[in-house]
């Protein structure tokens, strides 16, 4: 490629960002993307669509997961706008059924060399990155223990509503969080968060106990 | 199979005998140590999978009736001893930065008359169904042993190389895909387990880095074979829940890049042997 066509490609993804000026960084990124673009091949069970960055990724991905507070704010914005509720309205579900969605994984995996069943039930897979029962061992790291959240700060409907949106869309809070966007990106439906934020609330809960 | 049991022997009796030096000066490696680190070594199935590979390098194929011997890989048609601990690096012949294992896809086009899409039509064992290595995981792991006690020393001096250390830079911390994750997710930090895997942080760690490089390619034990590490970059996006990566692309071989260039200095120690 040369220098006219990276910049003019930068300059795209600086436009699509909604960036005025584009600096050295946006021109790798943008030779990032065009990598992408080159290195998945359509055919059987490839969706394509899968690296389509959204408005919230491509502003992550130009700033490395660290917008300034502007770029920030606008991200917690559309995330909070576009949260959607069960339809009866009940985000405390049933604690048990949370648990099984809290352990479940996320399936999902698409390819011709190992997909998951479509049809696959999916779960939150939330011990790869939280600890919650103490008796669960298996948890990962990559996010704080949630053991004792309930215990700890109460289930008022604030601490209700709080936890079903950073479950439905982490960025509601934190703009680029690394927590997957678990109802937005649609992994979880409504009903789904609505029982694993009884498993993190409920006093009842292993969690809390 | 047993022609160059010995050279091997003594290539890693010749590792062996550096290993003092590697944990200073004061700390010496004691007979049971030894022994035991020398029966690692053989233990390892992947240590066939080395003859294996030499066996389908030397084996003639395609329109072309050749075979790989005369294979470039940076050094030399033919030159395989050092080779791999200098990959990726730029080709003058394609014009770009390949890996190993793209460039072993170069070769066999050129060399054997092979198509593209032949030779890419199944990479990859399946361990499910019990297969042994295919040929070109075999190759792969034939020449990167020509590069065993070697420092990983890939070069940063053509202006693709650098681009490709930059973009392979950018795409660890790209995020895409319905979980939103990118390379750095996972390994983006100290001391971070997924469940209870324990993942390096090849973002800002160089230790970590070099820890993971130094053993690829790798026989994963939980799979039977010997795994590369394109397949690596393939497992990684299928986790990330998306597309098939392309084997040899460009994506992939800029990631490898920033990942070898991160690992810079470190002994390879090939085979590996992992989870
Ligand atoms: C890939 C890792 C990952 C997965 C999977 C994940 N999370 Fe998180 N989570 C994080 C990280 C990192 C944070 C901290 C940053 C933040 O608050 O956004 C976090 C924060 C949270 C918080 C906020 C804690 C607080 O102190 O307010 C809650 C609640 C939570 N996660 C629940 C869940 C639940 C429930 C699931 C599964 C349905 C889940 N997470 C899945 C990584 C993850
Ligand atoms: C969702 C989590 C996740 C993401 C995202 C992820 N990885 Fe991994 N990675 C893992 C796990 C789990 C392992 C295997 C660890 C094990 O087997 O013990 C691994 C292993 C690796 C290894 C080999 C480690 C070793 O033991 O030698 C490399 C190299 C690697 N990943 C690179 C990448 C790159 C590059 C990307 C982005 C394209 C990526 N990973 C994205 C979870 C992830």
């Amino acid at each position: 490629m040369n220098r006219k066509q990276t910049t003019l490609l930068a300059a795209a993804v600086a436009f699509a960002a909604g960036c005025a000026t584009a600096g050295p960084k946006d021109d790798i990124q943008a030779l990032a993307n065009k990598a992408i673009a080159e290195s998945f091949k359509p055919g059987e069970n490839q969706d394509l669509d899968r690296l389509k960055q959204d408005e919230t990724l491509r502003a992550c991905n130009q700033y490395r997961d660290n917008p300034p507070e502007k770029v920030a704010a606008a991200i917690n914005a559309r995330a909070t706008g576009n949260i959607k509720y069960p339809a009866d309205g009940k985000l405390m579900g049933d604690w048990k059924t949370g648990e099984k969605y809290y352990k479940m994984g996320f399936a999902y995996r698409i390819g011709t060399v190992e997909p998951d069943d479509p049809k696959k039930d999916r779960g939150g897979n939330c011990y790869a990155c939280h600890a919650a029962d103490p008796k669960e061992l298996a948890f990962g790291t990559l996010g704080p223990a949630l053991t004792g959240y309930g215990k700890l700060r109460g289930a008022s409907d604030e601490m209700v509503k709080y936890t079903y949106e950073k479950i439905y869309n982490s960025q509601a809070f934190t703009a680029c969080s690394q927590m997957p966007r678990l109802g937005h990106n649609g992994i979880l439906t409504p009903e789904k968060i609505a029982h694993i934020t009884a498993f993190l609330l409920s006093p009842e809960s292993p969690v809390n106990k | 199979m047993n022609h160059d049991k010995t050279g091997r022997k003594t290539l890693a009796l010749a590792v062996l005998l550096t290993l003092p030096t590697l944990g200073g000066a004061q700390e010496m490696v004691t007979a049971d140590e030894y022994r035991a680190a020398l029966q690692d070594k053989f233990a390892n199935p992947g240590t066939m999978v080395i003859d294996q590979g030499e066996m389908q390098f030397k084996t003639k194929r395609g329109p072309k009736n050749a075979t790989l011997e005369k294979c470039d890989f940076g050094k030399g048609p033919g030159v395989l001893k050092g080779a791999y601990a200098e990959l990726p690096r730029y080709f003058k012949d394609t014009n770009r930065v390949e890996d190993l294992e793209s460039r072993l896809v170069t070769c066999m086009v050129r060399l054997q008359g092979l198509t593209e899409a032949e030779v890419k039509k199944k990479v990859f064992a399946d361990q499910r169904a019990n297969e042994s290595n295919t040929a070109i995981e075999a190759m792969a792991m034939y020449v990167a042993a020509q590069s065993d006690g070697m420092p990983i020393n890939p070069p940063l001096k053509h202006a693709k190389e650098k681009e490709a250390l930059k973009v392979g830079e950018a795409l660890f911390f790209t995020r895409h895909g319905p979980m939103d994750f990118s390379c750095a997710t996972c390994h983006g930090n100290d001391d971070k387990r997924i469940r209870l895997q324990e993942l390096g942080n090849y973002a800002t760690s160089k230790k970590d880095a070099q820890k993971t490089m130094l053993t690829w390619p790798t026989y994963r034990v939980s799979h039977g074979v010997v795994r590369t590490l394109q397949s690596r970059m393939w497992d990684c996006h299928w986790q990330m829940r998306l597309p098939d990566l392309d084997y040899g692309s460009p994506a992939s071989v800029a990631l490898i890049s920033f990942l070898s260039q991160q690992a810079k200095g470190a002994v390879l120690d090939l085979p590996g042997m992992k989870r």
